[in-house]
């Protein structure tokens, strides 16, 4: 079956400093794929590249075997590629229910009476329904890593980058957001996982890749990750 | 128009005096804004302030020069106050501080600027020393002293500056608090701190700064108009968080103003600094040194 | 509906004023106070939905002053042609500095407007035809009926300038470019993350509010029979069209009216009875207290104030 997105030699520098150095990688369609590394590594310019806030200098990146790196990111979402941040960002003058009509009016192009219809579907299923008409500013850590998800699902994608969505949550919080995006795969919807903690990427994963200093160090399944000794000393320290 | 070499010698000659001076009075922005990220278009206004109370404190019959070396560290510690003002305020609340930050910083701008009218109103202030009026004579081109007695303090300003922000520590966390605050944090270092300081010292150059302006040449309060054109395109031409890269961009704005002032007359020279300022946000907003 | 009726029965007050015995006065003052609920609501399409502010109001009024006098100079054309290519200069400007500045951060629009600002005042001081940096006088002609004076006219043309600003804002709050402007201004990372077409709405924005404050400076001269760079192009004009809606709300239509209806009486009141410095410091003093105290404006004190009580 052909990649659902491929990046190819993709490098991208910041002044002198290169933050990615010819990354490559494909992403098959509805595979569960795990993104690590130590913090500089080069994962959330990765993911800015592949969904457009950054413009790589060199490479190419291709979502359904076309090209999309001199998309804008409005452009990118609109074909299927939806991300989370990772501090979360949410329209902070909407309610919860408003910040999902953003994309229901802009990606899958409904009005509002449906597009809310769908929303409350959306925040039924991951447990936000009773805060549809509270603001951003009452809503707990978990809840926010939620509306950043909720907001990600309402755009229809086909690609879901997942960018540490569980940092600094508590164990059944993880357990929670993880539940998610499980349910998100079992639709179909193709998931990349950026984490730090290391039990939920390996238990979410099928295949993970390891970035370290904007290179790929390693690629393979979550036990051979864990044993390969780059790996270790990327995490540990030289 | 016939163009002669002299003349055009001349103009590049003062362009270089004036383009130093330029990069001096925008040091202080190439701090706050280029590595503090604060949307100081205030920064003008304070330096004509500095240009007034340099002339009260000249008045006294004190050295221009030194009257705003006097100055200084009352404008750091007036720096700071504005600072911590603005973060307690604005930064801190993070979300809409865009907005409102700019907005507070241009209402500030315009108090002092009416501030300076209301007590001393709107006609044009000079200061006197014995560099200002007589030139010195290099061959066929004429010098104004004012202009070298501003280009030497520019110059030691600029490198005072730039030492200082690169081998003094808490010069190299003003640098680091622009790039990464969390990991000046970890080192125990606290940002708001240092970030503070570095206003101070902003504002305490733009005393010195606005000295030379009143040295240069009449000062009245709406001045700091035309300067926010001169100042920001400094900056940005230079590149944000560059200071070697101001005195560059300095020159630049400096020699061509002199020679479109020599080619085109006064009614056009004020629009250089904002044209040059278009042209690098739509060619090249990055500049040409910056991060 | 209630919308409509409200704004029908304002025009029909402001022409029956206008045609009534009211002291001149009255109108003279009150087409500056109109213009400025013009420049504010027109300011805040841009600065309040989308959270870019411009400093060079201005540039884009003084640009339509200029392009009323120059098509009244050269074919002596009526005033709704003026304020048609008022409307088409500023919106032609606001393209411009948009499609340069807009991709940037904030701040870089904002000094961009200043920029255009200065340029824009050199321009027109360079510029013989229009008068240089004396201006020029201009003779009016035959004021229509039946308003008996020029200023009475302009008075119900402003009005109606105003009220069509005021529905063009309202449109748009209410609309789908209304909530991606908010997206855009919460957070403009995710909103191009969520499909939102960020620099189509900003231009958008800019150009709507280019064109409105461009038609409110097409009628000016006329006003003043008088036109010159210095005041067209001031600063003044920029710092009022900001502080009006900061003062009286940026989330909501009715407060850069209430902004300007209010800051725009005081500034009368205080140029005629102490002075014009004292007039532009208020303004200062006014925008830093409200943008520090109040900073939802007098839209969000009603607001605190209504929900409090409850």
């Amino acid at each position: 079956m052909d990649p659902l997105l491929q990046v190819r030699q993709v490098s991208k520098h910041f002044g002198g400093f290169t933050a990615l150095s010819e990354v490559s990688l494909d992403i098959a369609p509805g595979e569960r794929f795990g993104l690590i590394g130590p913090n500089g590594s080069g994962k959330t310019t990765l993911i800015n590249c592949i969904s457009g806030l950054l413009r790589n200098e060199s490479g190419k990146i291709l979502f359904q075997q076309k090209e999309i790196t001199t998309l804008a990111p409005y452009q990118r979402t609109r074909l299927g590629i939806a991300r989370s941040f990772q501090v979360p960002r949410p329209f902070h003058s909407m309610t919860v229910l408003e910040n999902l009509l953003v994309p229901f009016a802009y990606v899958v192009h409904l009005k509002d009476a449906e597009g809310t219809e769908r929303a409350m579907e959306i925040l039924e299923s991951i447990g936000l329904a009773d805060k549809a008409q509270g603001f951003a500013s009452q809503l707990s850590q978990v809840e926010l890593r939620k509306l950043e998800l909720a907001r990600a699902m309402a755009a229809k994608p086909r690609l879901l980058i997942s960018d540490e969505a569980m940092a600094g949550l508590a164990g059944a919080e993880v357990d929670e957001v993880l539940d998610i995006l499980f349910k998100l795969n079992e639709s179909g919807i193709t998931i990349i996982m950026i984490e730090h903690i290391m039990q939920a990427v390996m238990r979410f994963s099928q295949r993970i890749v390891c970035l370290d200093a904007g290179k790929i160090i390693c690629e393979g399944t979550p036990q051979s990750i864990v044993q390969n000794p780059e790996v270790q000393k990327a995490y540990l320290g030289a | 128009m016939i163009l002669s070499f002299d003349l055009l010698f001349e103009a590049v000659l003062f362009g270089v005096l004036l383009g130093c001076f330029y990069a001096a009075v925008s040091i202080g922005l190439s701090v706050s804004f280029g590595l503090l990220d604060v949307p100081h278009v205030a920064h003008p206004a304070l330096m004509v302030l500095g240009s007034y109370c340099t002339f009260v404190v000249a008045s006294w019959g004190l050295d221009p020069i030194l009257a705003g070396i006097v100055l200084m560290p009352v404008f750091f510690v007036l720096g700071v106050l504005i600072y911590r003002f603005y973060y307690e305020t604005f930064e801190k609340r993070g979300t809409e501080a865009g907005v409102r930050g700019l907005a507070f910083f241009f209402g500030l701008a315009f108090i002092i600027e009416v501030g300076l009218i209301l007590v001393f109103g709107v006609d044009q202030r000079i200061v006197q020393a014995p560099y200002i009026g007589s030139s010195l004579a290099l061959g066929e081109y004429r010098l104004p002293y004012r202009m070298l007695v501003a280009f030497g303090v520019a110059l030691v300003l600029t490198f005072t500056l730039s030492l200082y922000l690169s081998k003094t520590f808490t010069g190299r966390a003003i640098k680091a608090v622009a790039q990464d605050e969390q990991a000046l944090r970890l080192m125990g270092a606290n940002p708001v701190r240092i970030k503070q300081w570095a206003f101070g010292i902003a504002t305490g150059v733009s005393a010195l700064a606005g000295a030379m302006l009143i040295i240069v040449g009449p000062v009245e309060p709406a001045l700091d108009r035309l300067y926010i054109g001169r100042t920001f395109c400094v900056v940005v031409l230079a590149g944000l968080g560059s200071m070697t890269g101001t005195l560059g961009a300095g020159l630049i704005l400096g020699i061509s103003e002199s020679i479109v002032l020599m080619m085109f007359g006064a009614s056009w020279a004020p629009a250089v600094a904002f044209g040059l300022l278009l042209v690098v946000l739509g060619v090249r907003p990055q500049g040409l040194f910056g991060r | 509906m209630k919308y409509w009726i409200t704004v029908a029965v304002l025009l029909a007050v402001a022409f029956a004023a206008a045609l009534s015995g009211v002291n001149e006065y009255v109108f003279y003052a009150g087409y500056i106070v109109l213009t400025f609920v013009v420049l504010s609501t027109a300011w805040n399409i841009l600065g309040g939905y989308a959270g870019y502010v411009n400093f060079g109001t201005g540039a884009f009024f003084g640009f339509g002053s200029y392009a009323a006098v120059v098509l009244f100079k050269a074919l002596g054309a009526p005033l709704i042609v003026q304020i048609a290519a008022g409307a088409a200069v500023g919106a032609a400007l606001g393209f411009a500095v948009g499609i340069m500045t807009l991709r940037l951060r904030g701040i870089f629009f904002a000094i961009a407007t200043v920029a255009i600002l200065f340029i824009a005042e050199t321009l027109m001081v360079n510029w013989r035809y229009v008068g240089g940096a004396t201006g020029l006088q201009l003779l009016r002609p035959e004021v229509m009926a039946p308003f008996g004076s020029y200023t009475r006219m302009l008075f119900v043309v402003m009005a109606l300038l105003a009220v069509i600003a005021i529905s063009v804002a309202r449109y748009i709050q209410t609309s789908w470019v209304g909530r991606g402007l908010r997206a855009i201004r919460d957070s403009e990372e995710a909103a191009e993350c969520s499909g939102v077409p960020t620099l189509k709405l900003k231009l958008i924005a800019c150009v709507v509010s280019g064109a409105l404050m461009g038609a409110a400076g097409a009628p000016m001269p006329m006003y003043l029979s008088f036109i010159e760079p210095a005041s067209s192009f001031s600063l003044n004009w920029g710092v009022s069209a900001l502080a009006m809606p900061m003062i009286g709300g940026t989330g909501h239509w009715i407060g850069p009216v209430i902004g300007a209806l209010l800051l725009g009486s005081v500034q009368q009141i205080v140029t005629v009875t102490i002075s014009n410095e004292i007039n532009v410091l208020v303004v200062g003093v006014l925008l830093v207290l409200f943008v520090v105290l109040a900073p939802d404006g007098v839209v969000g004190l009603f607001r605190k104030w209504t929900r409090s009580s409850k």
